[in-house]
């Protein structure tokens, strides 16, 4: 591997990570808070293509599928969930939904 | 007459075997008691009362023929029926020993007691529940006869406790009302602790000598102790703490007074007769420890004088005809305790006997008096009764006679003067004096009593509307108890000679004489100021308004504050005690414990928002604190 | 494999009581009578066949009159090993007698999920019985937790609420933390003992007859006993670990209350004669003084603590924790007498509770009240049953020719040689027992009648229930040889316990 070092790509995974991380809290919306969650997955899944790159190992090319399956499943069940939610309370807003307090 | 009488016991002795016949001087009044319990409110009045009269007639009748037997052939008997309880060397039976004291007090028991049941038929006409009272009184006589022929202090003590509870049932027999309850209440937890001090005893006794069989411990004392023994001494003291209980005797006495609120016959078997006596018996019976420790011998006489003394001024100073009585009862167990602390135990029992025959007749002419006057048994409302009332006139004039000890023809004459003689002899002056002063004012409140009762004018429209008793029930009872209080009662010579070890009088004369005198001299001068001053001054039978007469009639009649002072130093204290533990202050602390979790939960549970950013939120919080406690701590080393 | 069949009729049983349910409430009920009487007649015959007077010197396969094993998990080496003496037998008789008086009692009570119920009931008693039979202890540790839950369900789902805001579900709670809590140190002692076996001898093993030749350090003999006793001491109930105890009493329904009272208390006393002393003599020993001054404490607190009640059944409650002090005391004094003192009085407590209980289920019935305040001048209004109640009253205050006078007694004689002065304290329990009694009689039966209504008097089903307990409880009390023939050998075993002299206590001997 040449050109860009391993911390650039490492760096650029923490920025996107700290996206998704910022996005998660801040929003209110729950599409946005499900895409957050996929940016943070994706960041990861970039760490450990550079890691892996970087190291000359198959096991960062390895993880990363893990990454993209559970995302994908991730994904599948955290919008059946946006929609049944949308179904009971009209709206998007996540802080509506928290029956579940102590 | 001898000859036809010794003929007869021989033959009777010979067909029946006498100890064949033992057990049925229990077993029929325990049949009556079954019978009685188990009809479940069949039997009317008058088979009740059959069954409840009649089994204690058939045993005395069995106590007769066992006594004629005895009279041929005097030697102790013993039967076993089963073994108790075995373990190792813990060995007491269901056993039962006859000698003469035993059947002295069975003649007591069977032969008074009968004739109280028969009267009680009288006395509880149309009242409710007289099969609820036969069954107690038929269960009483059970348990005191158990109480005098056990031969080992187990069975003994099953006897004793048996009469308390009957007695706690008799005295609270009219439960509707709270007092009256109370009453039995107060009389069972008194004698109870008594109780316990004989349990205690009797654990002492088996931890050191190996059996509670009374005649094997009476044989192994002397063996085991020196006299004087601080064991022994122990022992002794705890048997006497027993008897103080049962006995009313200070400082256990207060129940006495209150027990008078069961029904009158209950009163005169009970309370008079028999069950209070059993104290006397105990000791009695166990002479040979006390004779080992003259120390609990000594305070035996003492605490005998001091109660006769309190007992006879507090009864001088009561107006419940039934509560004189009572007080009556203590002071004469205190002249039996006397004697037995003078070791004169022989003339305790003969004065028990006597005191039995002459304290029932006086409670049951009481009774005579207070269903004739409509329940009336307050003494400043009656008077005048005695054209009225005749057979209970004469019953009071005979008895009281009897209990003010009226020289040469009265029983009490003669079993009172006999203690006073063996404590002159005994050497104990103080006791005798205390037992002279005794006899003043048993005369004195004995003459209040019959003529603050029968003389004067009737003071109440019950008094001046008494109905005369009629019926064999009535008449019978009092003209027999009349009879034997009389000196032809005293010529019954209990036969004790060999049970008992002979007082300290025995075989002595000098100075007995003198003695006679003077005692009988003191019976008469309390009789004649008696007569002075309730009978010509009459105002003397009223308590004075004020002034010390005031002062001494509201010492006198509250009995010297007893109860006031166990009020306040142990009721009061425990019912303290209850109301400060009642929640369960031990479990408290547990319940602290919960407490504390349950408020930890509180202050956790808040930080669960629901929110789900908020979890976000302190999941990052947390993983960044930890990701940098981590990196410090890898840099640290 | 009698034995076996002890353990599972009352299991069987009770999974038939529950499926019966469909059929009626009648058959449930008769089927349930039915596998009670019958564990009561198999005690019976086994109490007829079997000979109790064991030589048991000679090694210790001869303590047993009957015996059975089965491997179980052999790699730890735990066994089925289930085994009867004299002492079990006695039990577990009195556990089918008490079984048939729960049933009865609950005929007309219960009247909700009946089969359930049964089972609930049923179960309780078969976990009992697994208790008094087993040996090897990850067997009987199995068979305390088993009693646990089927007790639970029966005071949460049938159980009455209580007064001052206290409820059934509390109650059961509050049951199932205590003995929980305190099985799990009864278990970490198991375990301890196990593994300090394993250290010496380098294999696995729970049998009662191998651990009790293991020797321990004194303070680990001391630590391992300690949790046994916690264990046990919370069943007993001993003072300060006392706290389910009256809440769970008030609010179970009778025939729990009669089960409670009856039983399960006893499978603590049983704990402690079969496995804290035998287990650690020398520990117990030296813990002696400590053990005898707790049940003082509980003889006294539970006396004081029983006047002040306004609940009868709390007030029930409370007087056992003052009759278990007594056995307590006993089971430490250590003399055949004492010892043979506690089995006698642990059956009489069982009868005089029982009946108590369920006299106080019968006066709920009647009054649909248990506060004492809203009673008072109930004798002319009950027909016979005040008589009774009277009578067990005189029965729990220690009157003679009762059983509880010759156990106490026993007791009391039995420890007078050891320890002089806790006897004669003990005995100032026998007048606060007096008080507690009559106070009872007193505010429950005497005093001027609330109302002049007669109240239903006991039916036939009622008063035979309660005759029969009188007449045990006479019996015992005038003729206890039988028993205490049963019990004598395997007394004598834990009295030889106490007879060894101790290293840790040379001043005691």
């Amino acid at each position: 591997m040449n050109g860009v070092p391993m911390e650039h790509g490492l760096v650029l995974a923490s920025i996107l990570f700290a996206l998704g991380l910022g996005g998660l809290m801040f929003r209110r919306n729950m599409i946005f808070v499900l895409m957050s969650l996929e940016i943070m997955l994706n960041a990861a899944g970039l760490a450990f293509i550079v890691a892996g790159t970087g190291w000359q190992q198959p096991e960062g090319q390895v993880m990363f599928l893990l990454v993209i399956t559970l995302a994908a499943a991730e994904a599948s069940v955290g919008l059946a969930l946006l929609i049944q939610l949308y179904h009971r309370f009209k709206t998007l807003n996540i802080d509506v939904a928290s029956r579940m307090r102590g | 007459m001898m000859e036809l009488l010794t003929t007869l016991s021989t033959t009777v002795s010979t067909t029946l075997s006498t100890t064949m016949l033992l057990p049925l001087t229990f077993l029929l009044p325990l049949l009556g008691t079954l019978i009685l319990a188990f009809s479940r409110g069949t039997l009317g009045y008058r088979s009740s009362a059959l069954v409840g009269v009649g089994s204690i007639g058939l045993a005395a009748l069995v106590t007769a023929v066992i006594a004629l037997g005895f009279a041929a052939d005097p030697a102790p008997q013993n039967m076993t029926l089963w073994t108790w309880i075995s373990v190792g060397d813990f060995t007491p039976s269901m056993g039962l020993a006859l000698d003469g004291l035993a059947l002295t007090m069975l003649g007591v028991i069977t032969g008074v007691g009968f004739f109280i049941h028969l009267f009680a038929a009288w006395y509880m006409r149309g009242e409710e529940g007289i099969t609820r009272f036969y069954t107690y009184m038929n269960l009483f006589v059970f348990s005191m006869v158990l109480l005098v022929l056990g031969d080992n202090l187990l069975l003994l003590f099953l006897g004793w406790e048996g009469v308390g509870m009957c007695s706690y049932l008799l005295i609270s027999y009219y439960y509707q009302n709270s007092a009256n309850g109370w009453a039995g209440f107060k009389a069972f937890i008194i004698t109870r602790i008594g109780d316990v001090f004989l349990a205690i005893g009797m654990f002492l006794l088996f931890s050191r000598l190996g059996t509670l069989d009374i005649a094997e411990i009476l044989t192994l004392a002397p063996k085991a102790w020196q006299a004087g023994d601080t064991t022994v001494e122990l022992a002794a003291f705890l048997l006497l703490g027993g008897a103080l209980g049962k006995s009313a005797q200070l400082p256990l006495h207060t129940w006495l007074a209150d027990a008078m609120a069961g029904p009158t016959p209950v009163s005169a078997l009970i309370h008079a007769a028999t069950m209070v006596t059993a104290g006397v018996y105990l000791i009695a019976r166990m002479h040979g420890i006390f004779e080992l420790a003259p120390v609990a011998l000594y305070a035996t006489g003492v605490i005998g004088a001091l109660t006769l003394l309190m007992a006879g001024f507090a009864a001088l100073a009561q107006t419940d005809i039934k509560r004189v009585l009572a007080y009556s009862t203590m002071s004469q167990i205190g002249y039996m305790f006397l004697a037995l602390g003078v070791g004169a135990f022989d003339t305790a029992i003969f004065h028990l006997m006597t005191h039995a025959f002459f304290k029932a007749l006086l409670f049951l002419s009481a009774g005579a008096v207070i269903v004739s006057c409509h329940h009336e048994q307050d003494m400043r409302r009656l008077g005048g009764l005695w054209r009225k009332l005749p057979l209970a006139y004469m019953g009071f004039v005979v008895g009281g006679a009897a209990l003010a000890a009226l020289p040469l023809v009265s029983a009490g004459f003669y079993s009172k003067d006999e203690i006073l003689w063996q404590a002159l002899a005994a050497d104990q002056q103080g006791l005798l004096i205390a037992g002279l002063v005794g006899a003043l004012l048993t005369s004195l409140y004995t003459l209040r009593l019959i003529i603050g009762t029968f003389h004067g004018v009737a003071q109440s429209d019950n008094a001046r509307h008494a109905e005369t008793g009629r019926g064999l029930a009535h008449g019978l009872p009092l003209l027999v108890l009349a009879v034997l209080s009389t000196f032809l009662g005293a010529w019954i010579t209990p036969p004790l000679s060999g049970v008992l070890p002979p007082g300290p009088g025995e075989g002595v004369h000098a100075g007995h004489g003198a003695l006679e005198l003077m005692a009988a001299a003191t019976a008469l001068a309390g009789m004649a100021l008696g007569v002075w001053l309730f009978g010509l001054k009459r105002s003397w039978l009223r308590p004075a308004k004020h002034g010390m007469g005031a002062g001494l009639w509201q010492l006198w009649h509250h009995a010297w504050g007893f109860d006031i002072l166990y009020d306040w130093t142990l009721v009061r204290p425990y019912r303290g005690l209850v109301a400060l533990l009642k929640s369960d202050v031990i479990e408290g602390f547990f319940r602290l414990l919960a407490k504390l979790v349950r408020l930890v939960h509180l202050g956790l549970s808040r930080t669960q928002t629901g929110r789900l950013r908020g979890y976000a939120a302190t999941m990052v919080i947390g993983a960044t604190l930890i990701l940098l406690s981590l990196a410090l701590m890898t840099q640290g080393t | 494999m009698i034995l076996v069949w002890l353990i599972v009729i009352p299991f069987a049983g009770g999974l038939l009581c529950w499926q019966a349910e469909r059929l009626g409430d009648r058959a449930t009920r008769l089927i349930a009578l039915a596998t009670m009487l019958c564990e009561l007649l198999i005690a019976l015959w086994l109490w007829t066949q079997l000979d109790f007077q064991l030589p048991a010197l000679d090694g210790s396969d001869t303590q047993w009159a009957i015996e059975y094993r089965l491997p179980w998990i052999t790699r730890f080496g735990i066994d089925i090993h289930l085994a009867l003496d004299g002492l079990s037998l006695v039990l577990i008789a009195l556990t089918g007698f008490l079984g048939v008086l729960a049933v009865l009692c609950s005929w007309n009570e219960i009247v909700r999920r009946i089969g359930f119920f049964h089972l609930n009931l049923l179960w309780i008693l078969g976990g009992v019985v697994g208790v008094f039979l087993a040996i090897d202890l990850f067997l009987f540790f199995f068979f305390w937790e088993l009693m646990l839950v089927p007790m639970y369900f029966l005071i949460a789902l049938w159980g009455h609420s209580g007064s001052q805001g206290s409820t059934r579900i509390g109650a059961a709670t509050k049951f199932f933390i205590y003995t929980q809590a305190s099985g799990l140190l009864m278990l970490v002692a198991i375990l301890g003992l196990v593994f300090a076996h394993h250290a010496n001898t380098g294999e696995y093993s729970f049998s009662y007859a191998v651990l009790k030749e293991t020797t321990l350090s004194p303070t680990l003999a001391f630590w391992l006993m300690l949790g046994f006793f916690v264990a046990f001491a919370v069943k007993l109930p001993v003072i300060p670990l006392h706290g389910w105890l009256p809440n769970a009493h008030a609010q179970a329904p009778t025939a729990g209350s009669v089960d409670l009272a009856g039983i399960l208390l006893k499978t603590a006393a049983y704990g402690m004669m079969r496995f804290a002393l035998p287990l650690f003599p020398e520990a117990s020993q030296a813990f002696a003084p400590v053990a005898m001054g707790l049940g003082l404490l509980g003889i006294f607190y539970g006396a004081v603590l029983a006047c002040g009640q306004q609940d009868i059944k709390r007030f029930v409650a409370y007087t056992s924790i003052a009759h278990m002090g007594f056995v307590l005391i006993g089971i430490y004094a250590g003399t055949t007498l004492a010892l043979q003192g506690v089995v006698v009085l642990m059956v009489a407590h069982a009868f005089s509770a029982a009946g108590l209980f369920i006299l106080s289920g019968q006066l709920y019935e009647r009054l649909h009240t248990r506060q004492i305040s809203e009673m008072g001048g109930l004798w002319g209004r009950l027909g016979s049953l005040p008589g009774l109640y009277l009578f067990f009253i005189a029965a729990s205050l220690g009157m003679p020719t009762t059983a509880n006078f010759v156990g106490e007694f026993m007791v009391l004689f039995g420890t007078f040689a050891m320890a002089p002065w806790v006897v004669a304290l003990a005995s100032v329990g026998l007048v606060l027992a007096a008080v507690y009694s009559l106070l009872l009689m007193q505010r429950v039966h005497y005093g001027p009648p609330k109302d002049d209504t007669p109240l239903k008097g006991l039916d036939i089903r009622e008063f035979c229930m309660l005759l029969s307990i009188v007449v045990l409880i006479l019996w015992v009390g005038i003729y206890p040889q039988p028993l205490l023939d049963t019990t004598s050998s395997a007394m004598g075993n834990i009295h030889r316990l106490f007879d060894t002299p101790s290293p840790l206590l040379p001043e005691a001997r």
